[in-house]
């Protein structure tokens, strides 16, 4: 006989699995996002505040949201795909071959624009992730660990070639600016560009099924019909393009696609396409309150919200490794 | 009708499989049973086209597995594995609702919702079709992976090992739903069993394997004999009588 109630079994987390939990999310969301638009050393009530506000804090803050849901949902994705919870863009190395593509653009192609930057980020992003997948089919042991380290030591090797490029064309000073993950150079003309993940995550949200079914692995994809190398091609494709350009724009953004998908599958399961919406408000606000910590906390002085994101996102690997080590 | 035919299969070195030929008809339960090691797995996931064969060929209803459209096929072919390691955070009911993918392509219809309360209630999984997959014992996980299966509503439904886990009653009761499934849904079930004694109860064909080859094919009956399964298994096996029913007995 089943002894345990149901009931009481859920309890604890079908208050995360209703929406009142989400419109919560979205007002704590709603106002770091009205925060960040008020807050900086420009002082908006001057002269030319109007003007200021149009050209520096709306993009900076669209450019927070849209960075912040591409990271995170991105990190949903590749965990899907690789069945793995520690996977996020820059543990599988996509951000580090995103930087190579841009590097190579900048050097073969000086006078290219953002956009050609963008595209030639998104196809080395999307060739380094196939060669991680392609290695990962290779590796018999698929422990939860192995995956990542695998990940991140491509990753490392990847960066080694990128700086030691940059090293002989004399780019390496710039590399450090480039990749720094920060908003203070998000001006008007600078980031429309990262609208095209807006694009991203709709179509994420679109296949979403199919991505929650090709979670469950190749078997269960094939025996319920789904092409499952396509979902694996078109998801890798969708998560190439929003690193590729989020990468482009704003540089590294670590952990935020770790932290906030994992956060949310502990509160509410893995269903994708009811999920979506939380990993999207949760990377939105973790981004937007690191960059108003970053922006504030030396003030005149600005701390890139990568570094912010770093601290939060070590210690939150390290609860997450904990809290699965105890639940198996 | 599922027909195999001269299917061969190696991995590596290992020569796991054949050459086979086997006709499994149309509706009702069969067994396959056999020492570990035997091939039943090999052959089992080849004709549902989740692993390729060296040679030959399988054709489930019409159509050959090989070169069918996997969708069609979905909504003909259910199979399940013997081990499912899935990581994902799913509800029972979730995860029931995917067995309903071939159908509903993610869109779920008031016809979809119908079959899965009814996969639900077949497994007597109602109760807990909220709790996650990760919260549930080993047997009540085996049971919603064929809550998933049966939910696809299939005319072939291949499980492999499917009493793994269970406690007596659930395995009783799992044995006697597919039985169900074949009697008044007409569906044609094929399943790994490592009991014999599930073969005899609930099987009408029986089908022994050894080394890769089908040793035996026929009813229950004919199959679960002293002499039949002392060969196949290599142990010494009695068969008895019990309610009409042979019933193997091999502890000593
Ligand atoms: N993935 C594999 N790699 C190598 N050998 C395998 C693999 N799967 C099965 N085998 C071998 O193939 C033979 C048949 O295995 P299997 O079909 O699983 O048997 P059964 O299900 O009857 O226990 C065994 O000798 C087994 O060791
Ligand atoms: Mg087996």
């Amino acid at each position: 006989m089943v002894t345990t109630s149901p009931a009481a079994a859920t309890s604890s987390t079908s208050w995360w699995r209703r929406s009142g939990g989400l419109s919560t999310l979205a007002v704590i969301t709603a106002s770091l996002v009205v925060l960040s638009l008020f807050v900086g050393v420009y002082d908006l009530g001057a002269e030319g505040g109007g003007e200021m506000f149009q050209i520096t804090r709306v993009p900076r803050t669209i450019a927070l949201v849209l960075a912040g849901s591409a990271m995170a949902v991105s990190g949903q994705v590749l965990q899907q795909l690789t069945q793995n919870r520690f996977v996020e863009p820059t543990t599988t190395g996509t951000s580090e071959w995103a930087a190579l593509g841009l590097l190579i653009s900048v050097i073969l192609l000086p006078s290219a624009g953002l956009t050609e930057r963008m595209i030639i980020a998104s196809v080395s992003a999307f060739v380094g992730t196939m060669v991680f997948m392609a290695i990962l089919r290779r590796v018999q042991l698929r422990t939860t660990l192995i995956v990542p380290i695998v990940g991140i030591m491509l990753g490392a090797v990847v960066s080694a070639l990128t700086t030691l490029i940059a090293i002989s064309t004399n780019y390496l000073q710039m590399l450090g600016t480039w990749f720094m993950g920060s908003f203070t150079s998000v001006v008007r003309g600078q980031y429309e560009v990262l609208w095209v993940v807006a694009a991203v995550c709709v179509a994420i949200f679109l296949l979403a099924d199919r991505l929650t079914v090709a979670g469950l692995g190749k078997d269960v994809s094939t025996n319920v019909g789904l092409n499952y190398e396509r979902v694996l091609l078109v998801g890798t494709l969708m998560v190439s393009v929003a690193t590729g350009v989020t990468t482009v724009v704003v540089g590294f953004l670590p952990f935020i696609g770790l932290i906030v998908p994992n956060v949310v599958s502990l509160l509410r399961g893995d269903d994708l396409r009811s999920n979506l919406p939380w990993v999207c408000l949760g990377g939105v606000a973790i981004v937007t309150a690191s960059d108003l910590i970053g922006r504030t906390i030396r003030m005149p002085f600005e701390v890139p919200a990568s570094v912010i994101l770093g601290v939060l996102g070590a210690a939150g690997f390290i609860a997450l490794v904990l809290r699965l080590r105890r639940h198996g | 009708m599922i027909t195999v035919s001269n299917l061969t299969k190696r991995y590596g070195s290992v020569h796991a499989l054949g050459p086979v030929d086997l006709e499994i008809p149309r509706g009702g339960v069969t067994a396959l049973i056999g020492p570990n090691g035997a091939g039943k797995s090999t052959m089992l996931t080849i004709i549902g086209r989740l692993l390729s064969g060296d040679s030959g060929r399988v054709e489930v209803g019409d159509l050959d597995v090989v070169t069918a459209d996997s969708r069609e096929l979905a909504k003909k072919l259910a199979i399940l594995r013997q081990e499912n390691h899935f990581v994902a955070r799913l509800t029972v009911r979730q995860l029931v609702g995917l067995g309903r993918f071939p159908h509903s392509r993610g869109r779920m219809r008031p016809d979809d919702v119908e079959a899965v309360d009814l996969a639900l209630e077949f497994l007597d999984l109602t109760p807990l079709q909220d709790r996650f997959l990760d919260e549930l014992s080993g047997g009540q996980r085996q049971r919603a992976y064929v809550a998933m299966v049966l939910a696809q509503q299939t005319d072939y439904v291949l499980l492999d090992e499917p009493l793994n886990n269970l406690d007596m009653r659930h395995a009783v009761t799992m044995m006697r739903q597919l039985r169900r499934a074949a009697d008044e849904l007409g569906r044609t079930v094929v399943v790994v069993v490592h009991d014999v004694n599930f073969a005899a109860a609930y099987a009408d064909l029986v089908v022994a394997m050894v080394d890769g080859r089908i040793a035996h094919v026929g009813p229950a009956r004919e199959v679960i004999t002293p002499y039949v399964l002392t060969e196949v298994f290599g142990t010494p096996v009695d068969v008895i009588e019990h309610r009409d029913r042979p019933v193997a007995v091999y502890y000593h």
